[in-house]
Order: C-alpha cells, then structure tokens, then sequence
C-alpha cells in the first residue's frame, strides 16, 4: 500500500488537530498554522490526485483496522480528490482575500476562534467529500453547521446575530431531516457504509420489481429535503441573504463557494454511491429538483435585480446559481451531472473573487453598501474594479470565462434529456442570463461612472493589500482557465463520476 | 354566561399566546424572584413617550391591523405552516408503518455487522462493554467526530460569550451581586456531595469498558459537579483549582492526546501495521488497549465543556 493512501484520511485529522492547538494560541500564531495547514492539504489533495489518475482507479482507506461494513472508511476518487484541491485552494484564496478584515471586525480576543472555526469548517468539508459511510457524513454535516454558524456571527455588528440565528433555525431543520432519513435508511437496509447500504436497497429494488418501495422513497425524499435545505434551493433559501451579506468578507466567500457546495456533493454522492443513479432518475426526485432549481434560477435573480445593497446583490444571486446546479442534477443524465459539478467549480472561483473584490469596493466608499455610495468605486481602487468586472461577466457568461462554459454544458446537456426538459431548460437559461446581466452589468457600469466626491469625504488610498490582489489575481486567473480549458477538467470530472457507480 | 366563559384574559389559550408574545410572565409575583437592578429597568422603557409621535405611532399601528392583505397574508401563511406540518406527519407516519417490527429477528439491522459486533467484539478491541467497542473501536472515527462536535460547540459559546480580560476587570465591582452569598447548609450539603460526585464521574469513566458508562457520561457528571460547586462557593473559591490556566490545559491536553492516539490508530490500522497497545485481559482494570485512554480524555474534555458552557454564561470568563 502506497503512502499516499494515508492523505486524505490524514487531512482530515490534521486539520482537526490544527484546531485543537490554536485554542490556547495568541491569534497571529493560529494564523500561521491555519493557513500552514490549508496549503498542506491542498497539496496532500493534489498528490492523491495524481495518485488516483496514475493508478486510473479509486482507493479506499480504513479509518482504523476494521474494514467495511464494520468499521469506517474513507474513498479517494478522481471526483473526491479534485474537488479536495480545489476547496481548500478557494479557502485559502478567501482567507487570504480577507485576512486584513478578519483582523479588522473580529474582536482580538476572539481571532484565534476565528481560526479554529477555519480548521474545524475545513475538516468537515473534506470528511463530508471524503466519507464512504453515511453516519461519518452527518457527524461531519453537523460539525460544518455549527462552524458556519460560528463564522457568521463572530463579527457581532449589524445583522450577523440575526443571521446566524436564522441560519441555525433552517440549518437545524435540514441537520433533523437528515438525521432522521439516516436512521430510516438503517432501518429498512440495516447498514452505515454506503457500499452495502446501495446493495441492501439493490435488493429490496428487485424484489419489488425494480422499483423504489415507498419507505425508502420517502426516506430519499427526506433526506434530500435535508440536504437541499442546508444548501439553500429555491423555497428554502430565505437564510442565504442575510448569512451571506453580513458576515465578514472571508466568511461570505467561504460560506456561499465551499459550504452550501458541500452538502451538494454529499447530495451527489448519496445519489451515486447509495440510492444508484438508475433508481433515482425513476424515482420522480430528480423532476421535482429540476423545477426548484429552475424556479431558483429566476426568483434569485429578480431577488438580486430587487436588492439595494450590494451584498444582498451577491447573495442572492448565489441563490440563482444553486439553482443551476439543482437544474443540472434534475436533467438526469450523466451530462448533466457534469455541468452541475462543474458549475460547483465555476461558482465557487467567481463568487469568492466577486465578494473579495466588492469588499475592495466598499472600503473606498466611506463603508457603504448601497449602489449610490458605489458611483466611481472602480476608478479609486481600480485592481478591485477589474476584478468585480471579471467576476460579472462570468457570472454573466461571456466567453473565455468559466460562466460561459457552465452555461455551454447545460444547455447542450439538456439537448438528450427529452423535450420538456430541453425546452424549459433552454427558456429558463436565455432568461437567467439576461436577468444576470441586468444586475451585474448595472452595478458594473455604476462603479465605472465617474463621480466627484468633495474633498472633506474623500477617502484614503484603496485598503486593498499585497495578499488580497495576489489571491483576487489568482481567482481571476482560475477563471480563466476554466473557461479556456475547460475539457481537461470536464473529463475529469466525468472520469469521477464513472468511479462512482 | 359570562361567569361560564369568566374573563377573556385567563382563558388558556389567551395567556398561551400572551406568554408566546412575551407580554405575560406566569411566575411573576408567585415564585420569589430577583427584582430588576435600576438600570435595567430603565432600559427596558429606553423608548421614552415624549420623544415619539403618538399620531404617528397609532397610524402605523392602525394599518398593521387594518391592512387586508396583510391579514389573509399572516393568515394564510399560519394554514400553510400547519398543512405543511400536517403533510410532513402524516408521511412520517406512513413510513413508521412499514418499518419492520422491533427486536423481530429477520430485520435487515440483524446481519453479520451486528454479529460480529456482538460475538467478536470483546476479543478484537478489547472491552466487556459492546457499546465501548462500537464507538470507540469499529466507529472510532465517528466518536472523533463527535467530539469535535463538542468541542467546536463550546468554540461557538466562545464566540457569542467569551469578554476581554478588561471588560471583566471592569465589571468586577458589580460582580458580586451574582456570587452566590454563604448559605451554611447548601454548603455543608455540597461540601459531602461534590467529592462523591466526582468519585462517582471517576469511577464511570474509568469503568467505561467494564460496564455501561464512559467519557461521555462520566465527564457530564463530573461538569455537573464543577457547576454545583461553582454555585455555591462563587468564582473566587473555585478559581483556586480551576481556572482559565487549568481548562485549557486539561482540554488542549486532553483533545491533542485524543487526536494523536486516534491518528496512530487510523495509521496502524489502515496500513496492516502492528498496533503495540496491548488489549490485555477482558475484564480487567487494566485491559481492552486504548479505549481506557480514550475514556479519560473524552471525559476530561466533556467536563471541561460543561463547565465552561456554565462559565461562559454566567459571567463570560472562567
């Protein structure tokens, strides 16, 4: 067995214990070790990476000496280890992005809580990607509830409290479901690990004819309601605006590109790994997915068109790009797969880059976040300008850029997916991206209008340091290369998939 | 007829939905209670009459109740919620009907991941007790987990609670209102309890793998004990034995140990290493590898969180 075996599982648990040490730590020191630690299992993912590509299969890891279906395990595939890499990339881009306000609006005794959230936040996520077992997954779902919770409300001024209330009330309701589902499932299969789990039902599938049986139909639907609840589909997303407009700027980025993603990949997963993907596209599930998503896609938008402020602004349209990522998942096919999982990527690089680069905006206007404030914001911090320009048009979908090939991939991956599906898909995507471009273009032509500022309120120079426009020049360089490189990484990700089932 | 009926104020589901607003206090004036310091008293009329505009105040008051559409949108917003609710039940209920019968012996739960559990348990990890073995030994990353689960939780409490040194410097004048004040009996009483508590919260964790108990419970009782010595005796006779100093060594302590044992054993196990914890002799003190060790760090760390949870919201520092 080769050493790399021991990455994933070990990121896992060096992230926790990161955690541990940084509680008696002064705040710069937990700095240090937190983002030691994020660099190392981002390296740690890339090597399992191209471990997993050389040996062209997955590998499986004991948590401990017992195998399935007795003791824990971890799953290494192309899916897992790429989107480990890439997380822990974004996370420490946004870290980096917004260290300078960390700093600024968490009070100083508290900064080295800050950090242990970071680690712990991280460590579920890898786990939550990672996991083979549905037990472990909650544990670590739990785990990320209550990091990001503690992420939002750290910052103690305005709406954080209120938000992290409400997020707690919804993420609560989406953590009972699910746990509740679990134990359904355990019931009915009699197993935790998700291999013999997808055999049980396999079983009680054909002894029904290959049909689903009602109870495990429902227990799906719980916990996908779960799960779509803590990740913020349409009619659950009530949470999203406020979590993500009035928390600290790494918190924003972090919450809306890495932590709503993760119970989605989860979702996937149990698609894949425990239900089958055959029985799920029989089951109805995926239709019902498709129409939230697609609703999402709109009233996100008009939300986001709706919104005075521009933080909101951003949130809600991360409102409207879940929902692309539901609409991917509820075409159905493994095309659609794709392009959900790859809109996963695309989001997540091009939100955390818009958050960074309107916190750049904001600080150069006397801290407001209403456009009127914004006029001209471009022209005084003018790194940060371009950046939010960039991010725009991607979300927009204007070729090169990422946001042009998500919306490539759905529409050509709901050509195969039967003619409702593909005429629906289509409408509501041409929608969408006008709708995007009323609220990103507008706010983009608002901060390139020239404006005069009296001389009493001007500002200082842009805030904006080293570190935050290395990791802004980072994110728009992910950009763009996702968008003019995008098949090596769609193979990838079909490659993943393949390993799934 | 009106004395059947008897005042619309006292009816229960009036005083439920007063209670639920906050405009009505059951206890008020029947259970001895602490009067409100000035100060708060005053804050709790902070909006001062003369400053607001009665008109104003009534119009906007008199549109709230007036609006149509906002009446039939709270309305149907209540039928929706309870339809909703009524829905979700009466699935639930469906999918407990078709759940298989409890404790029957062709469940799909009664497989060969039990039985192994059940047969082999004490010989592979070590333990008497099988629950022990479960957690800590075929699921010990889980148990990882879950103690990470407590520990950010307590984090979290941090966030909300915790207040710099200076602020508690500050409100140290004041702080005594809240010690409590010598009471010579729950004293004596405590000073008899607290130790066989303790013993009692020791003798749990230590006997995790003999009998039904552990880190998790024993830990809890111990924390119940630092919280029932905290009352009595104030702050300033507990900090003498434990202080901020002491809780965060014994929790970094405690957790750091847990981690690297968990890592050697995740290490070991997965690579087909030999593990060098000897199981020892089930049924021993001594015995059943490294669940004993594990027992006593959960249970330092379940105690520590306790107690700091009560900290925390008492005064904001240990």
């Amino acid at each position: 067995m080769s050493f790399v075996h021991n990455f994933p599982g070990f990121s896992i648990v060096l992230c926790m214990a990161a955690g541990i040490i940084s509680t008696p730590m002064k705040g710069k020191h937990a700095r240090r070790v937190t983002m030691a630690v994020v660099t190392l299992v981002f390296l740690a993912s890339l090597a399992s990476l191209s471990y997993v590509l050389k040996n062209g299969e997955p590998f499986i890891y004991t948590m401990g000496k017992f195998p399935a279906p007795w003791g824990n395990e971890i799953r290494a595939g192309v899916l897992e280890t790429l989107l480990a890499a890439f997380f822990s990339l974004i996370m420490l881009l946004s870290l980096a992005g917004g260290m300078d306000h960390v700093f600024q609006d968490v009070k100083e005794e508290k900064i080295n809580l800050y950090f242990i959230l970071i680690d712990l936040l991280l460590s579920s996520l890898l786990a939550i990607i990672y996991t083979n077992d549905l037990f472990t997954g909650y544990v670590f779902v739990e785990i990320n509830t209550i990091a990001a919770c503690g992420l939002i409300m750290i910052r103690e001024r305005g709406r954080s409290l209120i938000a992290a209330i409400r997020y707690m009330i919804m993420s609560s309701i989406g953590s009972g479901l699910l746990l509740l589902g679990l134990a359904m499932l355990y019931g009915f299969t009699g197993h935790l690990l998700m291999q013999p789990a997808h055999e049980a039902i396999v079983a009680v599938e054909q002894a029904n004819g290959g049909a689903l049986t009602v109870p495990i139909l429902i227990t799906i639907s719980v916990i996908t309601v779960g799960l779509a609840i803590k990740s913020g589909l349409y009619p659950f997303h009530s949470w999203m605006p406020d979590a993500y407009g009035y928390s600290t700027i790494s918190s924003s980025s972090i919450l809306s590109s890495l932590v709503s993603k993760s119970y989605i990949v989860f979702l996937i997963k149990f698609f894949y790994r425990v239900v089958g993907i055959d029985g799920i596209r029989d089951s109805g599930i995926l239709n019902i997915l498709f129409v939230l998503g697609l609703t999402g896609m709109i009233l996100g938008s008009v939300g986001a068109i709706r919104a005075n402020d521009i933080y909101r602004m951003i949130a809600y349209s991360s409102i409207a790009q879940i929902g692309y990522v539901y609409m991917g998942i509820g075409l159905g096919t493994a095309l659609g797969m794709t392009a959900a999982v790859f809109h996963i990527l695309t989001h997540a690089s091009t939100k955390s880059l818009l958050f960074l680069s309107t916190k750049g905006l904001t600080d150069v206007s006397r801290n407001q976040r209403r456009f009127h404030y914004l006029q001209g914001a471009a022209f005084r911090d003018s790194f940060s300008g371009v950046a939010f320009l960039i991010g725009s048009l991607s979300m927009v979908g204007v070729p090169m850029l990422a946001g042009f090939i998500s919306k490539i991939l759905f529409a050509s991956a709901s050509l195969d997916a039967g003619a409702a599906r593909t005429l629906s898909t289509l409408i509501v995507l041409a929608i969408s991206t006008i709708l995007n471009a009323v609220y990103f273009l507008h706010t983009v032509i608002r901060i390139y209008t020239p404006v005069q500022i009296p001389e009493e309120v001007k500002d200082k120079k842009s805030r904006t340091g080293l570190a935050a426009k290395a990791a802004l020049l980072v994110l728009i360089l992910i950009n763009f290369g996702l968008g003019l490189f995008s098949q090596p990484v769609t193979d990838l990700i079909q490659m993943g998939l393949g390993m799934f089932s | 007829m009106s004395k059947i009926i008897g005042n619309p104020e006292d009816q229960f589901f009036n005083k439920l939905k007063r209670w639920v607003n906050g405009d009505l206090d059951p206890f008020e004036g029947k259970l001895e209670s602490k009067h409100l310091r000035e100060e708060e008293v005053k804050g709790r009329d902070m909006l001062d009459p003369d400053l607001l505009d009665k008109e104003q105040v009534e119009e906007v008051l008199d549109h709230v109740e007036k609006n149509l559409l906002l009446r039939s949108y709270n309305f149907m917003y209540k039928l929706g919620a309870v339809a909703l609710c009524l829905l979700l039940i009466s699935l639930l209920l469906l999918t407990v009907s078709y759940l298989p019968k409890f404790g029957s012996a062709d469940n799909p739960t009664e497989n060969e991941v039990v039985q192994r559990y059940i047969e082999d348990g004490t010989d592979e990890v070590g333990s008497v007790n099988l629950v022990s073995n479960m957690i800590l030994g075929y699921r010990g990353f889980d148990t990882f987990g879950e103690t990470c689960v407590l520990f950010i939780a307590a984090t979290c409490v941090l966030v909300l609670l915790k207040r710099s040194e200076k602020e508690i410097e500050e409100e140290k004048e004041t702080d005594w209102q809240y010690e409590p004040k010598p009471d010579m009996i729950l004293q004596m009483v405590t000073r008899i309890l607290v130790p066989c508590i303790f013993l009692f919260g020791i003798y749990i964790i230590l006997n995790g793998h003999l009998s039904p108990g552990g880190g998790f419970s024993g830990g809890s009782v111990i924390g119940a004990g630092l919280i029932l010595y905290v009352t009595t005796f104030g702050f300033h006779k507990t900090q003498k034995f434990f202080n901020e100093k002491t809780y965060e060594v014994a929790k970094v302590g405690a957790l750091c140990l847990y981690s690297i044992t968990m890592s050697y054993y995740f290490y070991t196990g997965a690579n087909m290493l030999k593990n060098i914890i000897p199981l020892g002799t089930p049924g021993n003190l001594l015995s059943s590898g490294m669940i004993l060790p594990i027992n006593i760090f959960v249970g330092v760390e379940v105690a520590c969180t306790m107690y700091a949870f009560f900290a925390m919201f008492r005064r904001g520092g240990m």
